[in-house]
């Protein structure tokens, strides 16, 4: 399972690297949704794979019993999800305008701040 | 729990919350920007003297202990960070009533600019390394809107490039973050110091540091990966890029300070001797950059890339002298740097363009604008008594003692290049004669006021570290002593268990 995830997870950083380096918005927004995702896949890969054991506490215990999947990556990755929705969010609306301004969907051709 | 660390964090998130809700009324958001950030500095300097007094604080939040909860420290560094803070919140707050326009002030300016600050002070409080993820990216989301609102085609280009780049940064610190998890089970620094002694693999530590080093690199406009910056920070209205300026960057250099003497030092020769070298490549490639440029703000941004350099420097060659000075320049760098925005702002305002072929005759229509140019410039230059001087003087000094002839040439180079540089736009903004008729409206007297006030106030700042130099320095070699000796962070955050 680790290696499958592994290969996923190299897969969508080729794939959103890839995609960044296009000269077209559209694909470089897709580019940063692949790479956030690659890394939330990422933590939880890292995080430890333990199959079918939820960390739930029997009755009469005070911690449960040995080999559970972690919890907390999985926070982790809620989180990041919520933060890079928002972000994504922005980054949509914030490249529309500029495709408006520019009256096209290309990066060369949003160069007049650079130097 | 100690209140002192939580307070600057919640002062600026009150006040964003309390000006959206009197969003109709920019008097009230005004009046609440220069309060609040008059309370943020307040507040700060309670932390720092308490933090000098007693030694590292640390609050755990809920009361859940390290390394489980959400853990709050304040060592000598973080509390002097969170002092500049509340200082360049409250220069730009002044500085916004007269120079920001009402749409932009309708808009939310106020809020997004109490959001920024809170990001980042909980950036340089913060214990814990997810949190500081969350805490970079309450300042991005902010500093993303602030660049962006407006809505000029050049702000739009500009945001793109900082979107993008900021964004790629974050996502690959979360990825460091995830690995790092994986190896030690912990994401609180002071745990992850301890576990990471004794985890058996050596080599993967490196690679996740060069990972940390990228991201915060990014963040930090590091060589070779620092484009966004002077594509975007020119952009903004001038006190948005003033605060820019003075703090996000930083927020950077502060991550790869915090990382680099608490969490991987497992092999100091081989990460330390690249940022060494990444610290020179900045340095120079900042410097010359500048001197192409030759427009105002385009200058300065490239010499932000310059310093930072500096600043690296002395946590590349990681010997205490050196640390101190990293850290003494931190702190002359946030204020000058900052200031000569807002001078350039006061240029734009008196003749109406950032352009140095069209600004000219400064120094005979406005000598009090000159003036007040001339004390960062020549501090940022380095001249003695400045701050600047002195900043350089102990990251010089560090170099030779440590042998390291090659990056205290380029740090003395580069500062000679970096004072043609100043000369350069004080030959062009305010000594030569003011090419054609290009007149504005004279500010009223109100707007003057709030203009040159916070001018006047970080340049007094300037002239105190620089005559002060000797308690400030006092200051930074406790505050290297703790990064380095990192015994007292650990033992504050985590209790008795350190022991």
């Amino acid at each position: 399972m680790e290696t499958l995830l592994a290969v996923v997870i190299g897969v969508l950083y080729a794939a959103g690297i890839y995609m960044m380096l296009r000269r077209s918005l559209v694909k470089l927004i897709i580019g940063l949704a692949l790479l956030s995702n690659a890394a939330n896949l990422l933590i939880f890969t890292s995080g430890g794979l333990v199959p079918a054991r939820p960390p739930l506490v029997a009755p009469g215990e005070s911690v449960p019993a040995a080999p559970f999947a972690d919890p907390l990556p999985q926070a982790l990755i809620l989180t990041a999800i919520v933060i890079s929705f928002g972000v994504m969010a922005f980054a949509l609306a914030l490249f529309y305008r500029a495709a408006e301004e520019a009256g096209a969907d290309d990066l060369d051709r949003l160069t007049s701040t650079d130097t | 729990m100690n209140a002192l660390t939580v307070i600057p964090i919640l002062i600026p998130l009150g006040c964003a919350v309390a000006s959206l809700l009197v969003r109709r009324s920019i008097r009230l958001q005004r009046g609440m920007a220069v309060a609040g950030t008059a309370a943020l500095l307040i507040a700060a300097i309670f932390l720092m003297s308490s933090v000098l007094r007693h030694g590292v604080l640390c609050a755990q939040v809920g009361n859940w202990p390290a390394p489980f909860g959400i853990t709050l420290v304040a060592d000598i560094l973080s509390s002097v960070m969170v002092m500049l803070t509340g200082l360049m919140g409250l220069a730009t707050a002044i500085y916004s009533m007269a120079s920001m326009d009402e749409a932009r002030e309708r808009f939310g300016y106020y809020p997004l600019l109490h959001m920024l600050l809170c990001g980042v002070n909980g950036a340089f409080l913060t214990g814990d390394l997810f949190n500081l993820y969350v805490w970079f990216e309450v300042m991005l989301i902010a500093s993303f809107v602030l660049l962006a609102l407006g809505g000029e085609r050049a702000q739009m280009e500009g945001a793109i490039k900082y979107v993008t780049l900021n964004l790629m940064a974050s996502a690959l610190f979360l990825a460091g973050v995830g690995i790092l998890y994986g190896m030690a089970g912990t994401l609180n620094m002071a745990d992850l110091s301890l576990k990471l002694r004794d985890t058996g693999h050596p080599g993967l530590i490196t690679c996740v540091a060069m990972l940390f080093l990228t991201a915060f690199g990014v963040k930090a406009a590091l060589f070779p990966v620092f484009s966004w910056l002077p594509a975007s920070y020119h952009t903004p209205p001038v006190a948005v890029s003033a605060i820019f300026a003075g703090l996000l960057t930083k927020v950077g250099v502060y991550a790869l300070l915090r990382v680099f003497t608490l969490i991987f030092t497992q092999d100091i020769p081989y990460t330390h001797t690249i940022i060494l070298w990444a610290a020179g490549l900045t340095m120079v490639t900042g410097v010359l950059g500048a001197f192409a440029q030759s427009e105002f703000r385009r200058i300065l941004s490239f010499h932000i890339i310059s310093q930072i350099g500096y600043m690296i420097m002395g946590l590349g060659l990681y010997t205490p002298l050196a640390l101190a000075g990293s850290l003494f320049y931190i702190t002359h760098h946030i204020v000058v740097k900052t200031n000569l925005f807002l001078v350039s702002g006061l240029a734009h305002r008196l003749r109406g363009s950032y352009d140095l072929k069209k600004l000219g005759g400064l120094y005979a229509s406005a000598p009090l604008v000159a003036g007040l140019f001339l004390i960062p410039a020549m501090s940022l230059a380095g001249m003695p008594p400045l701050s600047g001087f002195f900043a350089k003087f102990l990251l010089v000094k560090a170099g030779l003692e440590a042998g390291h002839w090659g990056i205290v040439a380029v740090a003395l180079a580069v500062g000679m290049v970096t004072l043609m540089s100043m000369t350069k736009i004080w030959a062009e903004a305010f000594w030569k004669a003011a090419p054609g008729t290009m007149e504005m409206p004279p500010p009223g007297k109100h707007e003057m006021i709030c203009l040159l006030f916070p001018v006047i106030m970080l340049a007094a700042v300037t002239l105190a570290i620089g005559v002060g130099a000797g308690p400030v320095l006092d200051v930074a070699n406790r505050a290297a002593e703790q990064l380095q000796g990192n015994t007292d962070y650990i033992a504050t955050v985590l209790g008795e268990k350190a022991r």
